[in-house]
């Protein structure tokens, strides 16, 4: 099946507002978007604040089910093409709140979800966080992760910017390498509902056959 | 077929009980907490006041780790039983993989004996981890063993001797289990799940009932699970979609005065074991189907629900958790017996058709049993309720 059009799910743990991990996942959506629309790609971009659902996912970890505000964006999430995840760096990892929400999906949810990482911080000594904790966390998920993952410090936005490799050079590297992933994803056009009744006649769920 | 056979006798069209999980909780209100003794106590008085206010079903659950008390449910029941003359004591589970199948096809026919008939079971994976270990299985197997488990249970209640041999238990060979079924027919099964298509699959090729548990999550997922299990059920042959045998959960808490109810329930809520310190109890009753209010409430709520499932067989309630003290759960039970169930039993005969199966008695099972051996007389009849011998 060939589709035109691709939707990326942008997940955004940041807890300020503004904040500049919210800054960094729509920087990194925008250059995803510009690379895949130049190879000929419709793109929808459809980002979760996961600050507003933050309530919402403290109660599904207690009850074991989503609100209808959080069953909405979960849908949204493991229903796109792609998904782009950026997290604050807390205490040396992602944040908790990021966490819980990865925590309430399916474990199934992300196998062959192509993903990119972002991670925000305020020293760039933290940027190891990519790799020793969002890297591993997707992989456990059976994601494909795109190789390059951005992180940004607080001194990426202003005064004292990497000369050598700037942010927006990052992002754009990302976003072309990212772009070339979600190209080749299907996965929206293909999302099987258990519960749909969609076996052959005498094969039955768990092994069972027909009289 | 099998499910028009059901539908005889003069038993009730849908059966409405209670169930149980008997936890021990400490009262939010008063911060007493019951003794295991007085819990237990209490257990027995709410299934014997079930019968007294015209319930037609208590079930049990069966745990093995505090705070709840129910390890052995055939024992309590065994008491129960002795105690009334109309209650269908069945199980809220009865757990399938970490029991021992011929374990439970012996304790459930021996009480089937004692309660005349009035048994049926309801088959579950448990969900607490370190139950599985405990046991001696695993949790990751809890599918395979309940499909395996519940193959050999099926054929110890149907064959008089059983040889079999599987992965998760000892071989047997010419093994008989004791007492054979009342009747030899035995009880009826349901299998309860909240959230696995296997097991609404195992359910529908059997040609047993499905029970959804219905109040943790919202009605949605439940439809789509129960939706799952009619098309299986018809796909199998054992009657059409419309046929196949429901069960559901509920939960509730009533009091004259709408606001009254939310009043008394809310510390309970609030501190509750399953739910307690997350969502309101205005967002938890609009999600799920737990109504807080007054009994036409309730009514209502309940009277709606066979739009969204279909009609179905069996409604119970989840009345004495929480920590809710005997005192008040015995209070709800007058006025779930006496206002709530009465108006729903005809709520639910209202334009219910003919072909959709009575909630399943013993009786009924006799009696669909000996109309299947009348039709075909020597017939090694396809039916899920058969004896070998």
């Amino acid at each position: 099946m060939t589709r035109s059009g691709r939707t990326i799910a942008v997940i955004s743990a940041g807890l300020s507002q503004p904040s500049s991990t919210r800054l960094l996942a729509d920087r990194l959506a925008q250059a995803t978007e510009r690379h895949l629309v130049e190879r000929g790609f419709g793109v929808e971009v459809v980002t979760v604040e996961l600050r507003d659902l933050a309530r919402d996912v403290t109660n599904n970890l207690l009850t074991g089910f989503p609100s209808p505000t959080l069953s909405r964006a979960i849908d949204q999430v493991v229903g796109a093409d792609a998904v782009i995840a950026v997290t604050p760096t807390f205490t040396t990892s992602y944040s908790g709140l990021f966490k819980s929400f990865m925590d309430i999906l399916d474990p199934d949810s992300f196998a062959e979800m192509p993903v990119l990482i972002g991670a925000t911080g305020g020293s760039p000594r933290h940027s190891l966080v990519l790799d020793y904790a969002m890297r591993p966390l997707f992989t456990y998920l059976h994601a494909v992760v795109a190789p390059t993952g951005v992180y940004a410090a607080s001194e990426d936005w202003g005064s004292n910017p990497d000369d050598v490799k700037p942010l927006p050079d990052r992002i754009d590297r990302a976003g072309a390498e990212f772009a070339a992933y979600v190209e080749r994803s299907d996965r929206a056009g293909r999302l099987v509902d258990p519960f749909a009744v969609h076996v052959p006649d005498g094969a039955g769920v768990g092994g069972f056959q027909a009289h | 077929m099998y499910a028009n056979a059901l539908n005889n006798g003069s038993a009730p069209a849908v059966q409405f009980g209670i169930f149980t999980v008997g936890d021990v909780t400490t009262d939010p209100t008063n911060g007493e907490t019951p003794s295991e003794r007085d819990r237990i106590k209490a257990i027995l008085a709410i299934a014997l006041k079930a019968e007294e206010v015209g319930l037609d079903v208590f079930a049990l659950g069966e745990h093995h780790n505090p705070p709840f008390v129910p390890s052995s449910p055939t024992t309590m029941l065994g008491y129960i039983a002795a105690k009334t003359e109309k209650l269908i004591l069945s199980t809220a589970t009865t757990l399938i993989t970490t029991n021992d199948p011929v374990k439970i096809s012996e304790d459930y026919s021996m009480l089937q004996h004692i309660a005349d008939g009035r048994v049926d079971m309801t088959l579950g994976r448990g969900n607490t981890g370190p139950v599985y270990p405990w046991f001696g299985q695993d949790i990751r197997q809890g599918i395979p063993l309940a499909i395996e488990h519940y193959a050999l249970l099926h054929r110890l209640l149907r064959e008089d001797v059983v040889d079999w041999s599987g992965t998760f238990r000892t071989p047997l060979q010419g093994f008989t289990s004791t007492p054979r079924p009342l009747d030899g027919v035995p009880p009826f099964v349901w299998h309860g799940s909240i959230r696995s298509p296997e097991i609404a699959e195992q359910a529908a090729f059997y040609g047993d009932g499905f029970f959804a548990n219905n109040i943790f999550w919202p009605k949605e997922h439940y439809m789509r699970l129960i939706g799952y299990y009619r098309q299986r059920f018809e796909h199998y042959g054992h009657g059409s979609a419309d046929q196949a045998i429901v069960g559901l959960g509920g939960q509730a808490f009533m009091a004259k005065n709408s606001q009254d109810a939310v009043r008394a329930f809310r510390p309970y809520f609030d501190s509750a074991p399953v739910y307690g310190h997350g969502p309101s109890l205005e967002e938890f009753t609009e999600q799920t189907p737990l109504t807080v209010g007054s009994p036409q409430e309730v009514i209502d709520r309940y009277a709606g629900m066979r739009e969204h499932f279909g009609d179905y067989q069996r409604q119970l309630f989840l009345m004495d958790h929480a920590g809710l003290p005997l005192k008040t759960v015995l209070e709800q039970l007058d006025i779930l017996g006496e206002e709530v169930v009465p108006v729903l039993r005809k709520e639910f005969a209202r334009n219910r058709p003919a072909h959709i199966p009575n909630g399943p008695t013993h009786e009924s099972l006799v009696a669909a049993r000996d109309a299947e051996l009348a039709a075909a007389p020597g017939a090694d009849a396809v039916l899920p309720i058969r004896q070998e011998a």
